[in-house]
């Protein structure tokens, strides 16, 4: 099982948190054109690297804040967490 | 080659089952090859088989990082079916549905290919009335399939919870009587087989470790083993798809995720065939040596850790006992993880690149074991014509920008939004 310390609460258990995906993706800006290609690249393109790997998590079952974990996708060490501004 | 038959059988017991050939062989690879299919699955080996079969094409090589059989093709929960409801999924693995009875016979090589049965679990009046259109759409493509009520399904299946005060009551399902199971790694070894009789070379302990393009056409391929020139390269490497990806400088509509599923101690016959619970994500069928097969749930989080956590087993396992409440007294014998190609709208990819000569395979999340055969088949094609055949052209890389969706059921990566 996966220890994942949340920024704002500690360390608990993975069972507290659900997984939200690649933590690098930027969204299109708002009110501005976007064409198919851009929506492609936010909406379904991933890397999904074999090693280091930032993504989302959500602490659901605990404060409900979102934030950013650095995690290996092959040994599954988390390297940090850091909140999403950081 | 030598034909397995009874006879074979008698005459090779004489001198105590010593002197029968090698299965395939084990040759070094040539320096220059027709095609290359990287990833000696399943879908790979099936590819080859039917490239020299059905096109004529035997200058083929197949590379494989490991051992063939040892990736998904050998840790999947065999179910074979076609209960789909859009065209494009349900012709596609209809057409699998009729390579798969025959296989034994035409890969000389018994795969117990076993027609026993599929039924999805309905726990609610929606779900009924989802399920008789999925039926319906099956029937009009051809397929076999059975609306069952609470009773009918009870006949089936008595030893599932049938009691009053259930959270989840069955209020009946969808059954595929045509669907089945089989016997996974007979099926690698068969395709192996035959391919390489005649005259594929099966190379494994082989790592590919960059590729060559010239003027955005495949040239060539750097192993471990050495370079390789090549015309047209087939990519069937599930889970390891984004890491080629990467050397090609690809971004793919395709995470990978951890897969896990678990077989309990044999127990007599108490299941004939394959049951999912319609209110988790849970399946389980019972093995001929007895033991139950179950699977269910992603591990949630991009992996490639070939092993999984116990969370997701335990998760998994309370659905599987909400069902068939006898499963809490079985002890579980093993339980083992395989990393899978999630395609974004949870169908697979079997098209052209922007790299001419370069031929991709991929996306088959949970299901890629029961398209074994069509997969490779229509793949073969597609490299062989260097055109998408008919029943592929659904499948298409760039499917997702145009919004051609194939959400079948709404599972992609991230199936916990469903």
């Amino acid at each position: 099982m996966l220890n994942i310390k949340c920024p704002y609460c500690g360390d608990r258990s993975q069972k507290e948190f659900a997984y939200g995906g690649d933590g690098t993706i930027i969204r299109p800006k708002l009110n501005q054109e976007i064409s198919d290609e851009e929506w492609d690249n936010f909406v379904y393109l991933r890397k999904s690297p074999r090693g280091k790997h930032i993504e989302l998590w959500h602490h659901i079952a605990g404060c409900r804040q979102w934030f950013k974990v650095e995690r290996d996708t092959t040994t599954h060490e988390i390297f940090r967490t850091f909140k999403p501004e950081e | 080659m030598q034909k397995y038959s009874v006879f074979s059988l008698v005459k090779n017991a004489f001198s105590n089952h010593e002197k029968w050939d090698l299965a395939w062989k084990d040759p070094t690879p040539k320096k220059e090859y027709d095609v290359v299919i990287i990833g000696g699955g399943g879908h790979g080996l099936a590819t080859a088989y039917y490239l020299a079969k059905e096109h004529q094409i035997t200058n083929v090589a197949v590379i494989e990082k490991g051992w063939i059989g040892g990736g998904n093709i050998g840790r999947n929960t065999t179910i074979i079916r076609s209960n789909f409801m859009y065209d494009d999924n349900a012709r596609f693995n209809e057409f699998g549905m009729n390579l798969w009875r025959n296989m034994s016979q035409e890969l000389n090589f018994n795969v117990m290919f076993s027609p026993r049965g599929i039924i999805n679990l309905a726990h609610s009046d929606a779900q009924m009335n989802a399920y008789a259109r999925r039926g319906n759409s099956m029937r009009l493509n051809g397929i076999d399939a059975v609306l069952l009520n609470r009773e009918e399904v009870k006949k089936i299946i008595p030893m599932a919870d049938f009691s009053e005060d259930v959270r989840y009551p069955i209020f009946g399902g969808l059954a595929q009587p045509s669907a089945g199971t089989a016997r996974h790694d007979a099926v690698a070894w068969g395709y192996a087989r035959q391919a390489d009789s005649m005259g594929v070379d099966i190379i494994q302990n082989c790592e590919v470790t960059g590729f060559d393009i010239e003027a955005g056409k495949i040239t060539g391929l750097r192993t471990s083993r050495g370079d390789i020139k090549v015309k047209k390269i087939g990519l069937c490497v599930a889970g390891s798809t984004n890491v080629l990806a990467e050397k090609l400088n690809m971004t793919l509509p395709i995470e990978t995720h951890l897969l896990q599923a678990c077989v309990s101690e044999p127990v007599k016959p108490v299941l004939d065939g394959v049951v999912t619970f319609g209110a988790g994500h849970f399946y389980i069928s019972q093995s001929d040596k007895g033991e139950m097969v179950m699977g269910g749930d992603l591990d949630g989080y991009n992996s490639y850790a070939q092993k999984g956590n116990l969370p997701t087993i335990q998760h998994v396992l309370t659905g599987g006992v909400a069902l068939f409440p006898f499963l809490s007294r079985l002890k579980m014998l093993r339980t083992w993880g395989g990393i899978m190609d999630m395609s974004m709208d949870g169908s697979p990819i079997i098209d052209k690149t922007h790299i001419d000569g370069l031929y991709l395979n991929c996306g088959w999340c949970y299901g890629g074991f029961k398209s074994v055969p069509s997969s490779g088949w229509t793949f073969a094609h597609t490299i062989a014509q260097d055109r998408v055949h008919e029943l592929n052209e659904g499948f298409s890389l760039n499917r997702f920008s145009k919004g051609y969706l194939l959400d079948e059921k709404g599972l992609g990566t991230k199936t916990w939004i469903s």
